[in-house]
């Protein structure tokens, strides 16, 4: 399909959503969680209707029970450990919650319908994407294999998947993230189900993908009626899509309110202090330019002609024929005392830019750091280059030792780089500890022990044990919740004024990147087509894909009008290329004050 | 496809002449000498040294084994110093007997390995599956000549359903089978149940689940080809495991298969076929492990041969 037509078909107005009779009423429910200290309830006593062609967002961080809400409804809570205890799931006069796993089964995928956070998994890998759609189909409706094809065309088609008859015999991965969730949604609404619960439907999505599935959840609920379940934690996603909001915590609403109202005049002091959490663009606008605040800085460290390729291989004696351009001929400048941040969406490169920094993966062109290039050094060289860089990683679940004590882990760079005496590093990770908001009583304590927003503050408190001059932050923020995500940028920019640490932010969020960075370059297939100040990236964009990027975030205002933007069907073209087939450098072009863009995008 | 069975191929080849090596310089580490053997004892210190000078054994050890190598190649194994035959002639009378021991086996333990790993996960936690677990655990641990005895007492001593030992008849197979596929069902069995556990807790089950698919076809279109893929990887290995057993099963069941022909070599020290032996099994574990990777993707589509 074409851009202009995918315009037109989403430019038509069908007749308006009939928010008319209830077709989901939820009463007391009740789930409770079989734990090591006996069970305890994760959903009390919840109660809600959704009706016809409305959406109904459910919001709130982890743990707050809007998962368990979801598959209660399915009947697919997670047995033996969870357990539906109590309440009545009313699908019309039937009651979901009484009707077994038989009963169960004929409503599932036909009257309502479910898809999930993780689109990379929630397919099943070993069998064809024809074959998952048609017995989606077939499972419901007694048609034939020809016919239920034809459907199952149609069903990718309606989700707006290009090629969509040659895509039956392809294999999950094969194709994209955002190609997946179009085929989850194909499955889930093939059968026009009553009610569609959409768990997270973006949350794993880069977000111009996630801009895409959204407005598409949109167009297939005013075509066919669909009431909506929407479960999120981010909310821009449910100012741009839901009618009306509940807000959950600890398994028991909050609040329940129509989306405007929500936003502009929430009754609960949690809902408000949820709201307030949330990272806001167009927040540089008003900012002191750093230059200013930081007087004359001096480099830290630069990057020259940095690349990463990965060499793949092939052929009877599987020698190299292709190579992968992870990060293509990159250039920039690291002050001492200011965040960089380098966005971009997952395969730019931005987290290979980050390894090669920290000396993870080998690299060519040149990094100094402190005017020595790091490239030439011997090992102990290296080793003491190390001390000046450090990483805090994204999964603060997997980036901790579950065997060792957070205050062994802590001292562990101290130990290796031979730091002090013994009890001067011991008395280090009590003051890192404290530093970090954590308690000194915590250090003999187990990973398992903490939440992710303390785990994430361990790695931080591990980070600083060298003192280093550089930290290297890939998507450190991005798997906590927002209110966590607010205190730990909060400490980190602390930190930063505390002990003058330049910090490389590598993230996907354009509105955290925002709120924290000095500097930012934008980065695109293994290059750079933007950098400047945060102000001139934000408040002034010139490149193209910066522009949609800044664009596809969802604002959590309900009354935002969104530019209507020229929505991308087509897929981020890859990095993979034959040999001696090197990709075009772009170079950049300064359009004032320092702001690089690069050249094809000025040209246009 | 080509490309990486070739290169497989070559890999294997090398393989196997590392083993060659190896098992031609057992020669030289066992006390036993070739030459007084083949003599007999009442021969003469001559006659020995006529014999060791004969076969060549004064030449230096690479001189000897370039021309074992040479022999190698056109299939010339050597000469076992008692039977005086040709090895290759030994080993290739008994062959087939073995592989159709192996076969049973691998049917054997996969019928039942899986089987058992299966309904063990659908019904973790359950009496069933803990029961299932402990039979798997004596199949492990139970040394196969115990196995043996006890199934040969059992079914064909007291019950008399199959014959004592020998060959020829499917109901002579059975028994030898089932000692040789115990072990690897127990195994499998283990394997089996912890994958698919681990598969029943995977999105796209839950994804499988939502869309109103029956129970059955969950478990066994969805879950099973996924939970299959680490237990065809072991088929490859197990192979090799069969060699060591096929050397008591075919004693006790009076098996006419390399087994017992190695057995006897090993007692007479009959190294030539010892030699023949050990370098057919190099060759099946080889060609297992290389049929468990190209059968591969043929289930999981994500496995690409380069």
């Amino acid at each position: 399909m074409s851009v202009s037509e995918a315009i037109s078909e989403a430019g038509t107005v069908m007749p308006a959503s009939q928010t008319g009779e209830p077709v989901l009423r939820v009463d007391g429910l009740t789930v409770m969680v079989d734990g090591e200290d006996g069970s305890r309830p994760v959903v009390s006593d919840l109660s809600f209707e959704v009706r016809r062609g409305e959406t109904l967002a459910l919001a709130g961080e982890s743990g707050s029970g809007k998962s368990m809400t979801s598959l209660a409804i399915m009947g697919l809570l997670p047995k033996p450990a969870a357990r539906l205890a109590g309440g009545r799931v009313l699908l019309g006069e039937t009651d979901l919650a009484r009707l077994g796993e038989a009963g169960m089964r004929r409503i599932r995928g036909d009257r309502v319908a479910m898809i999930f956070q993780e689109p990379m998994t929630s397919l099943n890998p070993v069998l064809t994407i024809g074959r998952q759609v048609i017995e989606a189909i077939q499972a419901h409706e007694p048609i034939g294999r020809r016919q239920a094809r034809e459907r199952a065309i149609e069903a990718l088609n309606a989700v707006r998947i290009p090629e969509a008859e040659s895509r039956l015999s392809q294999h999950p991965h094969e194709l994209s993230g955002g190609m997946r969730q179009r085929v989850v949604i194909a499955m889930a609404l093939a059968l026009k189900p009553d009610v569609l619960i959409a768990d997270e439907p973006t949350t794993a999505l880069d977000v111009t993908v996630q801009a895409q599935i959204l407005q598409l959840l949109k167009d297939l609920q005013r075509d066919l009626g669909t009431a909506i379940i929407l479960i999120t934690h981010d909310m821009g996603v449910v100012a741009e899509t839901a009618d009306r909001v509940i807000v959950l915590r600890n398994g028991k609403m909050v609040e329940e309110n129509a989306i405007d109202v929500l936003f502009a005049k929430p009754r609960e002091p949690y809902t408000r202090e949820l709201l307030a959490a949330v990272p806001r663009m167009g927040t540089s606008r008003d900012r002191i330019p750093d230059a200013e605040r930081r007087g004359a800085a001096k480099t830290l460290l630069s990057a020259h002609d940095l690349s990463v390729r990965f060499d793949l291989t092939g052929g009877v004696l599987g020698r190299v024929n292709r190579r992968v351009h992870a990060v293509e001929g990159i250039s920039f400048d690291i002050q001492a005392r200011e965040t960089f941040s380098l966005v971009g969406e997952s395969g730019c490169g931005k987290s290979t830019t980050a390894k090669a920094i920290a000396g993870l993966v080998p690299y060519e062109g040149d990094l100094i750091l402190d005017g020595r290039n790091i490239g030439g050094l011997d090992r102990a060289g290296r080793k003491r280059v190390r001390r000046d860089i450090q990483m805090i990683f994204q999964d603060p679940f997997a980036s901790l030792d579950s065997r060792m004590t957070v205050g062994d882990l802590v001292r562990e760079p101290l130990d290796i780089h031979d730091v002090g005496k013994p009890r001067e590093r011991n008395e280090r990770v009590v003051e890192l500890f404290e530093r970090v908001g954590l308690t000194a009583d915590q250090v003999r304590r187990y990973p398992h022990e903490f939440s992710g927003g303390q785990r994430q503050r361990i790695c931080i408190a591990r980070a600083l044990a060298l003192r280093p001059k550089l930290i290297v932050a890939d998507e450190s923020v991005s798997a906590l919740d927002v209110s966590v995500q607010a205190r730990v940028l909060d400490l980190l920019k602390e930190l930063q004024a505390e002990f003058g640490i330049a910090y490389l932010f590598i993230s996907h969020d354009m509105a955290v990147v925002e709120t924290i960075s000095d500097r930012v370059a934008v980065m695109y297939l293994g290059q750079i087509v933007e950098m400047g100040s945060c102000a001139q990236i934000f408040a002034d964009p010139r490149h193209p894909y910066t522009r949609r990027l800044i664009e596809a975030v969802p604002v959590p205002d309900p009354n935002y009008e969104r530019a209507p933007f020229i929505r991308m069907t087509g897929e981020i073209p890859t990095p993979v290329r034959k040999l001696n087939d090197p990709p075009e450098r772009l170079t950049l072009q300064d359009v004032g004050g320092g702001h690089l863009v690069a050249e094809e995008a000025v040209r246009v | 496809m080509i490309g990486y069975l070739v290169r497989r191929l070559l890999q294997s080849i090398l393989i196997l002449i590392g083993v060659s090596i190896v098992t031609y310089a057992l020669l030289y580490v066992l006390p036993a000498d070739p030459a007084r053997q083949i003599a007999g004892r009442s021969a003469t210190a001559e006659t020995v040294a006529n014999i060791r000078e004969q076969l060549g054994l004064n030449d230096p050890f690479i001189v000897q084994y370039w021309r074992y190598f040479l022999g190698l190649l056109h299939g010339d194994f050597g000469r076992s110093y008692l039977q005086r035959t040709e090895v290759a002639d030994l080993v290739a009378a008994r062959l087939p007997a073995t592989l159709l021991l192996m076969l049973g086996a691998i049917v054997c333990e996969l019928a039942m390995g899986l089987t058992m790993g299966l309904v063990a996960a659908l019904r973790r936690g359950t009496n069933t599956d803990q029961g299932l677990m402990v039979v798997s655990f004596v199949g492990v641990s139970a040394p196969q000549f115990v196995t043996g005895l006890l199934l040969l007492y059992v079914f064909a001593v007291r019950l008399g359903w199959f014959p004592i030992g020998g060959y020829g008849t499917f109901s002579h197979l059975v028994l030898p089978s089932l000692t040789l596929g115990v072990l690897g069902a127990g195994w499998y069995s283990r394997m089996m149940r912890s994958s698919m556990i681990d598969v029943l807790r995977q999105d796209y089950i839950r994804t499988a689940r939502a869309k109103g698919l029956k129970r059955f076809v969950v478990v066994f279109r969805h879950a099973l080809p996924n939970a299959i893929l680490p237990v065809i990887a072991m088929i490859g290995i197990d192979i090799g495991l069969f060699m060591s057993g096929i050397v008591v099963v075919e004693s006790v069941f009076g098996w006419p298969g390399i087994g017992q022909l190695a057995w006897q070599a090993i007692q007479r020290v009959d190294i030539p076929i010892i030699m023949g032996v050990t370098l057919v099994s190099a060759i099946a574990i080889v060609l297992g492990n290389l049929l468990a990777d190209v059968v591969a993707p043929f289930i999981d589509p994500r496995i690409k041969l380069r």
